[in-house]
């Protein structure tokens, strides 16, 4: 009897760890398909013109085949052309407008979403419930309309002048339109709600105003929340597009997403230079990618809240 | 916070309405509406191009979604079941989640080179000749298969991530119990993991299809301004929106592009109502 358990263990343990291996080897196929993207892009970065036309592709370059100018080629001067005497990628132009931008959105954001949330988590007031079920609708309106005639609202604020736009206008057009977020007064609402109300209560007494309220219990109760949104919010500029395309009239004003495409072919002869097109798209991922192992346990956290509550 | 929000929220929505069924709108010009018409809208229905992007959009969200999210599942519940590594894995899988769209848009277009591809060497080692996935020659079958591979790797990660997250929230004694009965591997991710997690995969299937249907920042990296092998060959609705959008100098296209995104508007509409309806349903077990 004892040794039908041994061999029936036997088989067990044998079974267990063969599906162990298959399971990593599985994880670990999706992992390489995963990186791929990224090495080629490093890769590519570093190839020459010459060995980036080689066939097959090169898949391994020895440190003294690294081709590093393809950096430093990013930031020399264009001769000719519409964009003449600027960068021929003017990453830290692109650079300073995405982070100006990503902090006044987040600040705004910020602002507006802690205010918002506190009134509808905590205050009383005509018509909150309603208000709050109109706002959860919009959420499932897809941007793209708006954009339409917020573009012609920029517009007739003046912030879209052909002939003299300022980097104040570009600022004030490319953040106040997205300083709300339904989302995040939902998901920080429901933060707030978990607080009891007693303690309100017990503040009320003491005469504590409601600001005085958010300030000192709310906020700091809710803080591992608001550093959530705070870093899924900053991360929105680096993909931003289509409005910062739009609404911008000059190249100097425009975000690094947009002087990503395009800028690389050779509009004589059509050919892209792949090398200095992938060094590029190497150094706007490298800040988003430090950010992200900075801050990995709360981007993961928030974004998997996010998705699990929302 | 709700000036901002009337201001660039609930105005433009019903503006957009009224831009569709302007006549002849002109904007930033100073002309207004000469009227109101269904002209606009009998005028992208008639439009191939308006057909093309929703075929495009349609292609691209029904079968990307439903792909990754069945991936996904089967990641994750492979995560849950090894022991070490877990951390570094669930990090290299949500790479994709912190990255630029465009420039990894970028990257999928080098690797879908024809000549200088890794794509294509692979597919040489095993004798398949060179496919030109996204350029001039390319077929509509070979970029939709591109646009894909690059749409279901950059989607990946999120829902591993609230999959894995969703699974750690079941209860223990589910599997357990499965134990008990022997049930195999199978029949416990068929009859206990995938009937649990359901709420939240109908929740991801449809918040995840809606987001699919506005897809634009993907076809930008990988075609370019483009859209497409051929010019628009990939355009989507969003495209097809913007693309009448820029053309606000010639007489009723901003009513054309407005046209179109109330259109996208229904369409997700009628999504986010099912997901409801759905829900209210018994959807769990």
């Amino acid at each position: 009897m004892s040794e039908i358990f041994v061999a029936n263990e036997k088989v067990y343990k044998a079974k267990k760890i063969t599906f162990n291996v298959l399971t990593y080897l599985f994880l670990a196929l999706v992992a390489i398909a995963i990186l791929i993207p990224f090495y080629w892009m490093l890769l590519t970065s570093l190839k020459s013109q010459m060995l980036m036309e080689r066939i097959p592709p090169l898949l391994f370059l020895k440190p003294s085949q690294w081709e590093i100018s393809n950096y430093f080629k990013l930031f020399d001067v264009v001769a000719s052309g519409p964009r003449k005497g600027e960068p021929l990628f003017p990453f830290f132009t692109y650079m300073r407008n995405t982070i100006v931008v990503s902090l006044a959105t987040t600040a705004g954001t910020v602002i507006t979403t802690v205010l918002s949330a506190f009134a509808f988590a905590r205050l009383n007031f005509k018509g909150r419930d309603t208000l709050f079920a109109i706002l959860i609708g919009t959420m499932m309106i897809p941007g793209e309309i708006f954009i339409l005639t917020n573009f012609l609202t920029v517009n007739s604020l003046g912030w879209y002048d052909i002939y003299d736009q300022t980097f104040m206008d570009v600022l004030l057009a490319m953040t106040l339109p997205f300083m709300t977020s339904v989302f995040y007064i939902f998901y920080l609402r429901q933060t707030f709600k978990q607080i009891p109300n007693e303690l309100y209560y017990a503040a009320k007494v003491d005469g504590t105003s409601d600001f005085q309220y958010l300030l000192k219990i709310m906020i700091p109760v809710a803080m591992p929340t608001i550093v959530t949104i705070t870093i899924l919010t900053s991360m929105g500029a680096w993909n931003a597009y289509i409005w910062p395309a739009i609404i911008t009239t000059k190249d100097s004003f425009r975000l690094v997403s947009n002087g990503l495409r395009g800028a690389f072919t050779d509009t004589g002869t059509g050919r892209t230079d792949f090398g200095q097109q992938m060094a590029s798209a190497t150094l706007v991922t490298l800040p988003l990618l430090i950010l992200f192992f900075t801050f990995r346990k709360q981007i993961m956290r928030g974004v998997s809240r996010s998705g699990i509550k929302g | 916070m709700l000036i901002l929000m009337a201001v660039f929220t609930f105005y433009p929505l019903i503006n957009a309405f009224m831009i569709s069924f302007y006549k002849d709108y002109m904007p930033l010009i100073g002309t207004r509406a000469a009227g109101l018409t269904l002209h606009n809208y009998v005028v992208i229905f008639n439009n191939q191009l308006f057909w093309k992007s929703v075929l495009n959009t349609f292609v691209l969200a029904f079968v990307s979604v439903p792909v990754s999210i069945i991936i996904s599942l089967f990641i994750s519940v492979s995560l849950k079941a090894i022991p070490k590594l877990k951390g570094f894995f669930q990090t290299v899988f949500f790479l994709p989640y912190v990255t630029n769209a465009i420039a990894v848009g970028m990257t999928f277009a080098v690797l879908f080179n024809k000549d200088y591809g890794l794509i294509n060497a692979c597919l040489n080692l095993f004798g398949i000749t060179s496919i030109d996935w996204i350029g001039g020659t390319a077929s509509w079958w070979a970029q939709m298969g591109a646009l894909l591979t690059f749409t279901i790797w950059s989607s990946l990660a999120f829902k591993i991530l609230v999959f894995t997250s969703g699974l750690e929230n079941i209860d223990k004694q589910y599997y357990d119990a499965a134990r008990i009965d022997s049930a195999s591997k199978w029949t416990i991710f068929k009859r206990i993991t995938v009937p649990l997690l359901s709420p939240l995969i109908l929740y991801i299937s449809i918040t995840s299809l809606i987001g699919a249907l506005k897809a634009y920042n993907s076809v930008i990296g990988l075609f370019g301004e483009r859209l497409g092998g051929q010019p628009y060959s990939m355009i989507t609705i969003v495209a097809f929106v913007y693309k009448y959008r820029a053309d606000f100098a010639f007489m009723g296209f901003y009513s054309y592009a407005a046209a179109a995104s109330i259109i996208l508007f229904i369409i997700t509409l009628i999504f986010s109502v099912l997901q409801t309806v759905v829900s209210r349903k018994r959807v769990h077990y």
